[in-house]
């Protein structure tokens, strides 16, 4: 019923592309453009892999602010709210703060020595939860203030659309870098599996599709489906194998603070040194091995690489009922031949999450520098009763010899 | 409460009604009048300004005695009490929702909303549940299991909730689905929250609980009486009602309130002790030390003070002090809640969030100033009262590997060594 005036989205495929594509029919064109800048991405990725823990910081930090950014715009053309007062300078202030917070309990925690020795980061730190909100609350009273009488509802609605856009978009940013941090596996192996399902599923949607999956987004295919499910759960199990070979990526990442930088050295945990598993009589028959050598994160990459393929999708149609409900065909223009970052990172919603509930959950415990650094803030009556429970527990448990004194 | 400001939302300008074509713009709702038959009939002789007066004013003192009684009956029925009221103020916004949307009828819509509460109800209170019945967790074992999985189990309910959203999406309707979507979850983040963060505060000390909400209510009682007496000077376009005269006197009023609510409170150990989960008696028991913060001590009274109050010390307790800034956060920044709420109402032209309390509205209008105390109160006491939760930290420290549980017990074993705490030749 109602149709917002939306720009067409602009074509700004460079130049060059356009002139060695330019004999061929237009179906192809598309094709070479998307595989092309595939290809790019893909690079781009690699490069800063390569470049370090910092870089891919900066880099997912940069992609949520765009992210953030394509959301609110398609906001303002919907409610045709581009020039209600103040309101631009306010989702860009909520998103300061999001990020301040979040950064804040981030950084407290893995730079810890770094923040001991500053003076004033310590206070910051001490009272970053007041501070974060009084922050929160100064825009919180601006909104208020700014309530005119003409556009209380559009200011509701803009209100709301850039929290709920806060809650997708920066949460996930600091869970994508929470697992980066766990080690750099964390972090790429997930995000290759939902890029590989993609790509696989539209391949073998391509060669095989036949029977339609949903109605949201009628190009896919229960077959594109199905044997995207099984060519990621392979290429995750594969991709596992080597990335477990090197420290530096499985690893935790840690901040130097002598040399002031990210180091990931350390001793593989048990997840990454390669195991004897006796192969299950079905499979003996099949591949002939009675035992094969394995990292136990492959098995977990199974699970990885299962939810990327059968959960994720959902973030996608999410995103493609999102776009129909709007009426937009492409969150942006950023990327010739693919749309904005957002028609990107679609799948990647709830794929950050999962990968960080299932590392808590299923693999480590709490952060013992983070735990260490609560107990030093207690009262000195808390730690000494607390110092007695856990010598108490260590000693039951004969970690601790209750004979060693001093 | 802004009877005179309905005339002013009749006058709604192009903007508005733009976009009242675009969503099905919604007509006010008219308010069925809710009052008692037996109000009715003892007030029938009264003008109809006195007797709204008088109706508010009888339910404003059955609200407070209410309110008392809950206090009497302890934390387990206040818990109750919040998560009836927390339900109840969810469903009066979702409301709304399907009002201006004219979505009542959405596939399944009714259905998530409902299991979306459901899902983050379980996720907070697993949350909380885990920390303060930790022993009784740990004793039964399908508790144990569903605490050790808690985030997992929760994240799952949640995308089964999401899927279903998604899988619910039809043709016609996208907008509006993704609309109610939006509405759910913005809602979820405001009530929910707010009211686990009382059930917090409420575990940290019945009086963490009672001196915010009765600050806020004591503010907006005080207020509208400054104003009704002395009312000359509007305060905000949003609530015309509302005066610098009733802000300010209520800001004095509520701050002198707050320091003698708080003088009468410390005294009593059911109020200042945190709530603890007894084991063996199974239930809630209030029994403790006092803390420093509710140990009379001696303060000296700055000069200025001396000649007006005349005397050079005086006796009080610490948190007398605490309640200052919490009844100055109640008093100036607390409003602003309100005032979210009058804008709210203005925009989707409803007078009321509902009609549950006669002469008042519905809850929500009753809970518009505590939205963000709840919030100031916990971040307050996390960063100026008491640090991180010891039970909580032992819980946490118990699932670490060995190593890592040798590490920290090391370096807080030097840490209170040289704070002088552990003697050197110390053991067991």
């Amino acid at each position: 019923s109602d149709v917002p005036d939306v720009p067409p989205p602009t074509d700004s495929t460079p130049e060059i592309l356009k002139r060695a594509l330019s004999g061929l029919s237009a179906r192809w064109k598309n094709w070479w453009i998307r595989g092309i800048l595939t290809l790019a991405m893909i690079s781009v990725f690699f490069l800063i892999i390569y470049l370090g823990s910092f870089m891919l910081m900066l880099l997912v930090l940069s992609i949520q602010v765009k992210c953030y950014h394509e959301i609110i715009t398609i906001g303002y053309r919907v409610y045709h709210s581009y020039d209600l007062p103040w309101f631009r300078s306010l989702s860009w202030y909520f998103l300061l703060c999001v990020n301040y917070f979040f950064y804040g309990e981030t950084v407290a925690d893995y730079f810890a020595t770094f923040v001991q020795r500053r003076e004033q980061l310590q206070f910051l730190i001490r009272y970053h939860r007041f501070i974060s909100f009084a922050l929160y609350l100064t825009g919180f009273c601006m909104f208020v203030l700014s309530l005119v009488k003409k556009h209380y509802r559009l200011q509701f609605y803009m209100f709301a659309w850039t929290h709920v856009t806060l809650l997708i978009t920066v949460t996930q940013s600091h869970l994508v870098i929470q697992n980066l941090f766990e080690g750099m596996i964390w972090f790429l192996v997930p995000i290759s599996s939902v890029i590989c399902n993609d790509i696989t599923a539209y391949i073998f949607g391509f060669f095989f599709g036949r029977t339609p999956l949903i109605k949201l987004s009628p190009k896919k295919t229960w077959e594109g489906f199905i044997g995207g499910f099984f060519s990621t759960v392979v290429f995750g199990f594969i991709f596992s194998y080597f990335l477990a070979q090197h420290q530096y990526f499985v690893c935790p990442v840690e901040y130097n603070s002598e040399t002031n930088r990210f180091v990931t050295e350390c001793e593989p945990s048990e997840l990454f040194q390669m195991k004897k598993y006796s192969v299950p009589p079905l499979l003996q028959a099949v591949l002939g091995w009675e035992t094969v050598n394995m990292y136990p994160f492959q098995m977990h990459s199974i699970a990885l690489s299962t939810f990327a393929s059968l959960i994720g999708p959902f973030g996608g149609f999410f995103a493609s009922g999102f776009k129909r409900a709007f009426k937009i065909k492409d969150f942006a223009d950023t990327i010739p031949g693919h749309g904005g970052i957002m028609d990107r990172f679609d799948c990647q919603y709830l794929m950050a999450t999962f990968v960080h509930v299932y590392i808590t959950s299923f693999i480590r415990g709490p952060n013992p520098s983070k735990l260490l650094k609560q107990l030093l803030i207690l009262q000195p009556e808390q730690q000494l009763s607390v110092y007695k429970t856990l010598k108490s527990h260590l000693v039951e448990k004969g970690i601790l010899q209750p004979s060693l004194r001093g | 409460q802004e009877s005179e400001s309905e005339n002013k939302l009749d006058a709604e300008t192009a903007s508005d009604s733009e976009s009242k074509s675009e969503f099905g713009g919604s007509a006010p709702v008219p308010t069925s009048d809710d009052t008692p038959e037996v109000l009715n009939r003892a007030l029938s002789n009264l003008s109809s300004r006195w007797k709204n007066w008088w109706v508010r004013g009888i339910l404003t003192l059955a609200m407070i005695t209410f309110f008392f009684i809950i206090i009497y009956l302890g934390p387990m029925v206040l818990m109750t009490i919040v998560m009836c009221v927390q339900i109840k103020c969810f469903h009066e916004i979702i409301t709304i929702g399907y009002n201006v949307y004219h979505s009542y009828d959405l596939p399944w819509f009714r259905t998530l909303s409902w299991y979306f509460l459901l899902c983050v109800n379980y996720f907070f209170y697993g949350e909380t549940v885990t920390d303060y019945f930790f022993t009784l967790v740990q004793r039964e074992e399908p508790l144990r299991i569903l605490s050790k999985y808690h985030r997992f189990i929760s994240f799952a309910l949640y995308l089964t909730g999401f899927c279903m959203f998604v899988l619910s999406l039809v043709k016609k309707h996208y907008r509006l689905q993704f609309y109610m979507f939006g509405w759910t979850h913005v809602t979820l983040l405001i009530v929910v929250t707010q009211s686990h963060l009382i059930i917090h505060n409420l575990f940290e000390g019945m009086i963490w609980f009672i001196v915010p909400i009765s600050c806020v209510i004591c503010n907006d009682i005080m207020a509208y009486m400054f104003g009704f007496f002395f009312g000359r000077t509007p305060l905000i376009k949003l609530s015309p009602k509302k005066t610098w005269e009733g802000f300010i006197g209520g800001f004095f009023a509520t701050v002198l309130f707050g320091l003698l609510l708080s003088y009468v409170m410390s005294g009593y150990r059911c109020f200042t002790c945190p709530v603890e989960f007894n084991n063996d008696t199974n239930s809630f028991t209030v029994d403790c030390e006092p803390s420093e913060l509710f140990q009379l001590q001696e303060y000296n009274i700055p000069l200025v003070l001396q000649s007006v109050v005349g005397w050079k010390t005086v006796r009080m307790y610490p948190f007398q002090i605490h309640s200052i800034a919490l009844s100055t956060f109640a008093s100036l920044i607390g409003p602003f809640g309100g005032f979210f709420a009058s804008g709210f109402k203005r925009a989707f032209k409803i007078k009321d969030f509902a009609n549950t309390i006669p002469g008042h509205g519905g809850i929500m209008d009753r809970f518009d100033c505590q939205y963000l105390m709840a919030t100031f109160v916990n971040v307050y006491i996390a960063s100026f009262i008491r640090g991180p939760n010891p039970s909580k930290l032992i819980q946490q420290f118990l699932t670490l590997r060995p190593d890592q549980q040798l590490h920290i017990f090391n370096t807080l074993k030097a840490h209170l060594v040289d704070k002088g705490m552990l003697g050197s030749l110390e053991d067991a």
